[in-house]
């Protein structure tokens, strides 16, 4: 059995780690964009080059996904915080160590839970692909909850996409371009929106912390009372 | 899955340590200097430091206890110790017995308590100021290097430091070469944190409020400051030797290229050191918890794949 898969996939796993502890932003969209060159590599190293495949579909979807996840949305996102003159600290809710010491929680809990899952790996293309798919996923999740700023949330959800295709490609669906596609295309889209949201957002209120849009509602009226609003943006 | 049992063997690779350790500096130093476009000092200039300094007479504050005049001998007969059990050169250390490895890093603890010890008795407000750093920091390294301590002890059912080291050729195929990776890169980490190399803390700083090591060592002079500096090179050795062992496959041709591919991989990652040094710069302090978790985070996932796979 070749390591290379596991290699792919380790590394992969270590860029979670690196993310919930960076402080700096652009370094965690750095961080997201190497996962996405490793995700497009991920499918040339799971494939079993002995059996008559369709290479070219194959390096297709590779490449496509490292141009759009590896390089588009980043700079994409670069761009929306460089326009929306977003201070590069990134304000967590829980604090860098404790997030990744969680990260080791997430991950043990879901080798562990793989392993009493399933018995059989002949089925999956790699070893690892799944747990590392779903603690992926996991700190995908746990991203969009303990950091605050909204640009971060898009991260977040990028690394639980990024956990998606993982598993996609650790099952192996044969054929299964199109509907790669398709998850690119709406994962495309919707970066494009967030970006969009993050952007418009820092103009009109001069920050992106997501927490403080609950705050959010209409104007009171003016002849209950003529207090003004509750909360004032700075 | 041993190393050979050589005696003679094991102490010719023993004595070339002691003799070759200063040497990691020299390379260290003269890495850096290529990339800083200087000639740098000789390869050979930490040998000529510590023959000079060792022919000058010590000088000890009248404030002081004698916890500054013991603090270097203890600490370099420490690591000397802590150098018998190592397997040098893929030779089986003669000295070893079953929990050897716990014995190895409490006599690294010894040398590093009597040097915080020994910076405490001075009073100086920056000698202070390092050995708090320090021992922060070192119970943060000692942390990875017991995790890597586990991890190679599930693997090689024992916690002899003879049979750990060669133990990694041991695990599942599919899962070994990630494994390996993790530990040895939470390993160099460990390895720049011991040493008080770059990231963590800067060796040429003259700045007493950033230093860590140098801080500790300030009211040392003459030949008790030699001892110091063999004795940190000593301890750069035995951890980039640890790290050559940890790599190196059990069989590597006959013993000659075995010994060689081991001396060679030793200066490699003194070089690697130096690269390091030079292209990165010194961490906030606030930081470096955040390096040493995730290197930490690194072994415990070579655990877990232990464990579940």
């Amino acid at each position: 059995m070749s390591t290379l898969p596991e290699i792919a996939l380790i590394l992969f796993l270590f860029t979670n780690i690196v993310l919930v502890s960076s402080s700096r932003l652009t370094h965690c969209i750095q961080l997201v964009a190497v996962q996405g060159v490793l995700l497009g590599v991920i499918p040339l190293v799971f494939w079993d080059w002995q059996s008559a495949a369709p290479y070219g579909e194959l390096v297709f979807l590779s490449l496509t996904n490292i141009a759009i996840k590896g390089i588009a949305l980043p700079l994409l996102l670069i761009l929306a915080v460089r326009r929306a003159q977003v201070r590069r600290e990134l304000e967590p809710v829980v604090g860098y160590a404790f997030s990744q010491l969680f990260a080791i929680l997430i991950i043990a809990a879901c080798f562990a839970g793989y392993r009493h899952l399933v018995d059989d790996d002949t089925a999956n293309a790699a070893l690892l692909a799944i747990p590392v798919a779903a603690a992926t996923m996991l700190i995908g999740l746990f991203i969009i909850i303990a950091r605050r700023k909204a640009i971060t949330q898009v991260l977040g959800f990028l690394v639980f996409e990024n956990g998606i295709s993982v598993f996609a490609n650790g099952l192996m669906v044969h054929h299964g371009a199109i509907v790669e596609l398709g998850i690119l295309l709406d994962v495309f889209a919707l970066v494009f929106i967030m970006g969009i949201a993050v952007f418009k957002i820092s103009q009109e209120f001069q920050h992106i912390d997501a927490d403080r849009l609950n705050a959010l509602g209409d104007r009171q009226d003016p002849e209950n009372s003529a207090a003004p609003p509750a909360y004032t943006w700075e | 899955m041993m190393y050979k049992v050589n005696h003679g063997g094991w102490l010719v690779m023993f004595l070339a340590s002691l003799l070759l350790a200063p040497l990691l500096y020299g390379i260290i130093n003269k890495v850096k200097a290529f990339f800083a476009g200087r000639r740098g000092p000789r390869l050979l200039q930490v040998y000529y430091d510590i023959i000079k300094l060792s022919r000058k007479a010590g000088i000890f504050s009248r404030t002081t206890s004698g916890v500054l005049q013991l603090a270097p001998i203890v600490s370099l007969v420490a690591v000397l110790m802590a150098m018998l059990f190592i397997p040098a050169g893929l030779f089986r250390s003669p000295l070893a017995f079953a929990g050897d490895v716990i014995f190895f890093c409490y006599l690294l603890g010894l040398s590093r308590m009597l040097t915080i010890l020994a910076a405490m008795d001075t009073g100086s407000s920056f000698a202070g100021m390092g050995s708090s750093r320090e021992a922060h920091f070192s119970m943060l390294a000692e942390a990875v290097l017991f995790a890597i301590i586990i991890f190679l002890a599930i693997v090689a059912r024992s916690i002899c430091l003879s049979n750990l080291l060669s133990a990694l050729s041991l695990v599942t195929p599919g899962i070994s070469s990630p494994a390996i990776l993790l530990v040895a890169g939470a390993f160099f980490v460990v390895i720049l944190l011991e040493n008080c190399r770059l990231p963590f803390d800067d060796p040429e700083t003259h700045l007493e409020l950033t230093m860590i090591h140098e801080a500790m060592i300030l009211d040392y002079a003459g030949p008790e400051l030699g001892m110091i500096h063999y004795t940190a090179s000593l301890k750069l050795w035995s951890f980039c030797s640890l790290l050559a062992l940890l790599i190196l496959p059990e069989r590597v041709g006959g013993t000659l290229t075995g010994v060689l591919v081991y001396l060679t991989l030793i200066m490699a990652f003194a070089a690697a050191i130096g690269v390091v040094e030079s292209i990165m710069a010194r961490y906030r302090f606030l930081k470096v918890p955040h390096l040493v978790i995730g290197s930490l985070a690194a072994v415990l996932t070579a655990v877990s794949l232990l464990i579940f796979f």
